[in-house]
């Protein structure tokens, strides 16, 4: 990570671009404690590219006053491995909502968990689609009724804390977008920490899901005791049912993608030229 | 008199050796100092399944499969049963004779059995069988022995005692034949004493692959699809080696997300797929075009549509090419047309993404990418690139990323250049990035990414390799084309104009944009124009009647589409016999009715 001497006021890291979001949007308090995390770290913000891609939440880069890239629907985590490999010396965030990461994009999440590629991944999870105006999404409540499920919803909502754990990330989380000093603290952890780092955030739409009051109510910290090196306590607390802990559920150390590829180069050894290489042709 | 061009088909089940047999056949043939030129089917099973290889040698260069075979090898009867129709009368068979009974005496060809299984089985080395066989057939088509040895030397060399067994039963074979096939045959080559120069012996894909290595390309990711998995594999042992990354992706969309990614950070990035793969990529190649990041995505196309026919060849992606995406999204399209082609097309491609900050689409085909041509060394000396136009940030937020320029081109900066933050976006926006929907705002950015388009027409074609042209100047008949089909026209050419006719042919090797001035001016002076395409609508005719429709019309000259969809590429004597139809045709109606058409209407569908 590229710091600077001195921190940057989180005042001159907003862009002049204001927010799009509906007042009360949640998403006001995750910009708030990206924010936070990196004006407390002393990121140089050219050297900070936030990535993301289509819905309310994926307008999030504009409002920062660092490199960003608002590519397609769905895709954040592949655009976001290919600037993180390109140049290891980024500091690389990728955001979104919980359609563009566990609907349209959810292939992609096993494969940047289990490449261990060195990105903090910011969902910002709604329980809909705020973007196209409240249409159920893969974290929608069973039975949930709108527009386009005007009978109620049949499909079981997906456990992303437990999903992501389980795809062998090497750190994974939950804040709440109403605790931002805690969800700061999550995301500087995050950017610390060297891999895939997997933070889910409770971040509710006021407009077509107010779940302000209901997670009030069920999030709870972790307990203290949990080990955070233990991945099956941490999915056994990922799965418990009546509530929604926050913090950091699961770490480990094990090597970057980027660092992996830097061995494969020494591995590929010697000296390049492309006159060897085409002479290997020469009949 | 040696027929120092000549046609070899070896055939049998996969799994038999038939491939090896070929390939290291082929090397020798080019260590000696002959061209070569292969064509290979392959089995759709990965084992079993009936494949083809077949190699055309001469002491010229060779532009095509060719039209005919002049030798046969049978490893079994099967090989022999459903080759032997396709064999001049008075050809060469070579065959296991321990394997193979010629049907009905084999009375109109030439046969030459080896007991290759005995004689294998005879050295305690039943595996050896493939050299043995190699080792006749150097022997009867006229090739050194000790070239071979040399070959098998550079392929075996670091296994010591399976080398000298090997050696063995090429000896052994060699020295059979010598002994048992006295007459001399129809056909046999005779490699040049000494002038051979140094000669590449190389596939498509290794070319493009190299091609992209020399144009700077130091990111690739893909996911495997045939026919381009080994140019992915080329370049997964290459790039690290040049401190660049590939990753296997997850699928294509994922593959073609990546290398924008990594373009916007910095590295020059590819990928590489077929038409399925391609189809998967879509949006994300309009991405490229709005955002304005340069990319290379290379087809390798096979026919279709859906899955298709994995291993067999068409030229079926030039409209996907050109226009899929939603709106209107600015692109490159670039068609090599032969294995050296394919190294000096892809460095345009990278310098036509780079300087423009667009997607650039290579198209080869199967029949191009997995063939062995020989090609003269490429000249690496005489490479040059054309760099992104790099912005120098001041202080402050007021980059402006997407600068409204005259050329379209908005100097661009790389993550980690202080001052230098922009959004790259996918939205549409004003200059600084920001999203803008304003009626004014889309019209002057769509403008100013096609601009690009218009400014590169001027760069790319004063290059002398974005367009061939050739043949007779002023002939009334024209062939325009594209892609790998170059080779089997100019051999048709060079027939056609032996036996009196007259022909000239234009293929722009950058598709799109169209060199327009070259293609009115071609267009103008002729009667007909012949465009020969391996799809069924005839996708670049198309493009060229409704591109050129003022030219075509007021110089009455009629398009003839001549399209072939069976999975194979043209044989010169497709395009011969059309040359010859098409002259036909005109003098008749020079006779006659001078309205008359002298082909069907080529729009059928
Ligand atoms: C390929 C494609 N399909 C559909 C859409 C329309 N679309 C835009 S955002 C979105 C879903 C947004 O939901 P979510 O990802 O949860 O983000 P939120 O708006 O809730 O932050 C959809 C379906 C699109 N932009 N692109
Ligand atoms: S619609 Fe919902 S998610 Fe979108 S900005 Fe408004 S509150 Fe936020």
């Amino acid at each position: 990570m590229r710091t600077l001497p001195e921190p940057i006021a989180v005042r001159e890291l907003k862009s002049d671009v204001k927010p799009i979001w509906c007042a009360g949007c949640g998403d006001y308090g995750v910009l708030n404690a990206v924010l936070k995390a990196l004006s407390d770290l002393r990121t140089d913000p050219a050297s900070v590219v936030i990535a993301s891609g289509i819905g309310c939440s994926g307008r999030f880069p504009a409002f920062v006053s660092t490199y960003g890239f608002h590519g397609v629907h769905g895709r954040v985590l592949p655009l976001a491995t290919g600037i993180k490999l390109a140049n290891p010396e980024l500091t690389v965030l990728a955001v979104g909502g919980d359609g563009d990461a566990f609907s349209i994009g959810a292939g992609h999440l096993p494969h940047a968990a289990r490449r261990n590629v060195d990105i903090t991944y910011i969902v910002m999870d709604n329980e809909i689609y705020g973007l196209t105006k409240g249409q159920p999404s893969p974290t929608s409540p069973l039975g949930m009724k709108r527009k386009a499920s005007p009978y109620g919803t049949t499909d079981e909502p997906i456990n992303s804390v437990a999903m992501v754990l389980c795809y062998g990330a090497s750190f994974v989380a939950r804040g709440f977008s109403s605790r931002p000093r805690e969800l700061a603290e999550i995301v500087k952890r995050g950017l610390q920490h060297e891999g895939f780092s997997y933070i889910e955030v409770i971040s509710p739409c006021v407009t077509f899901h107010d779940t302000y009051g209901l997670y009030k109510e069920l999030t709870t910290p972790l307990p203290e005791s949990h080990d955070p090196s233990d991945r099956t306590a941490a999915v056994m607390l990922a799965l418990e049912t009546g509530v929604k802990h926050l913090g950091v559920f699961y770490e480990d150390a094990r090597s970057s993608h980027h660092a992996q590829i830097e061995r494969l180069r020494e591995k590929s050894g010697g000296e390049f030229s492309l006159e060897d290489v085409m002479a290997r042709f020469y009949r | 008199m040696p027929k120092n061009d000549i046609v070899i088909r070896i055939g049998g089940e996969s799994g038999e050796g038939i491939v090896t047999i070929g390939e290291v056949f082929v090397r020798i043939a080019a260590f000696s100092g002959l061209e070569v030129y292969t064509f290979r089917t392959f089995p759709a099973e990965i084992l079993g399944g009936h494949v083809i290889f077949q190699a055309r040698i001469a002491d010229r260069p060779v532009l095509s499969q060719g039209d005919e075979i002049e030798v046969l090898v049978s490893l079994n009867q099967e090989g022999y049963d459903n080759h032997i129709g396709e064999l001049n009368a008075g050809g060469v068979v070579i065959y296991d004779s321990n394997r193979v009974q010629p049907a009905g005496g084999g009375d109109d060809h030439v046969l030459c059995p080896i007991p290759v299984s005995d004689l294998a089985r005879g050295m305690g080395f039943t595996r050896g069988a493939n050299l043995v066989m190699i080792g006749a057939m150097i022997q009867l088509l006229g090739l050194p022995l000790g070239k071979a040895d040399q070959v098998v030397t550079r392929r075996l060399g670091h296994h010591e005692d399976l080398l000298s067994r090997n050696l063995e039963a090429l000896g052994l074979g060699h020295s059979y034949a010598r002994q048992q096939v006295t007459q001399r045959l129809p056909a046999y080559l005779e490699p040049p004493t000494e002038g051979a120069g140094q000669r590449l012996v190389m596939t498509g894909n290794q070319a493009l692959a190299l091609g992209a290595i020399a144009a700077g390309c130091r990111f690739f990711a893909g996911y495997p699809i045939t026919p381009a998995t080994d140019l992915m594999e080329f370049l997964a042992k290459e790039l690290p080696r040049v401190n660049g990354a590939l990753v296997q992706a997850e699928d294509e969309i994922a593959a073609i997300n990546m290398i924008i990614g990594a373009s916007f950070a910095g590295a020059p990035a590819m990928t590489a797929t077929s038409g399925p793969g391609l189809a998967l990529m879509i949006e994300a190649l309009g991405l490229s075009s709005m955002a304005e990041i340069p990319i290379v995505v290379v087809d390798v196309q096979r026919a279709g549509p859906s899955t298709g026919m994995p291993t067999k060849t068409a030229q079926g992606d030039l409209y996907l090419s050109f226009y899929a995406g939603n709106d209107e999204p600015p692109r490159f399209v670039i068609a090599p047309s032969s294995v050296e082609d394919c190294f000096y097309q892809m460095i345009n491609a990278f310098n036509m993404a780079e300087s423009y900050q667009m997607p650039v689409i290579v198209l080869s085909d199967q029949a191009l990418a997995p063939r062995v041509e020989t090609c003269p060394p490429f000249a690496l000396d005489q490479v040059r690139l054309w760099k992104r136009q790099m912005a120098e940030p001041g202080a402050g937020n007021s980059f402006e990323r997407y600068s409204v320029t005259r050329t379209g081109v908005s100097p661009m900066t790389t993550p980690g250049t202080g001052g230098g933050q922009y959004i790259a976006e996918g939205l549409e926006h004003d200059e600084k990035g920001n999203p803008d929907d304003s009626p004014q705002m889309h019209e002057t950015m769509t403008e100013k990414r096609w601009r690009k388009v218009d400014s590169a027409r001027h760069d790319v074609f004063s290059l002398d390799n974005a367009v061939e042209e050739w043949g007779d100047r002023d002939a009334a008949i024209g062939i325009i084309g594209w892609g790998s089909s170059l080779g089997p026209v100019k051999e048709a050419i060079v027939r056609a104009q032996a036996a009196g006719y007259r022909v000239a042919a234009l293929f722009p090797k950058i598709l799109f944009p169209m060199p327009d001035v070259r293609i009115s001016r071609f267009i103008k002076g002729r009667r007909v124009i012949i465009i020969p395409e391996l799809n069924m609508l005839g996708q670049l005719g198309r493009v060229v009647e409704h591109r050129y429709t003022h030219q075509i019309v007021r110089n009455a000259v009629d398009i003839i589409s001549l399209n072939k969809y069976q999975g194979l590429p043209f044989r010169p004597v497709e395009i011969f016999d059309e040359i010859v139809q098409v002259t036909q045709a005109l003098t008749r109606r020079a006779k006659m009715a001078p309205a008359q058409k002298v082909g069907q209407p080529s729009l059928r569908y």
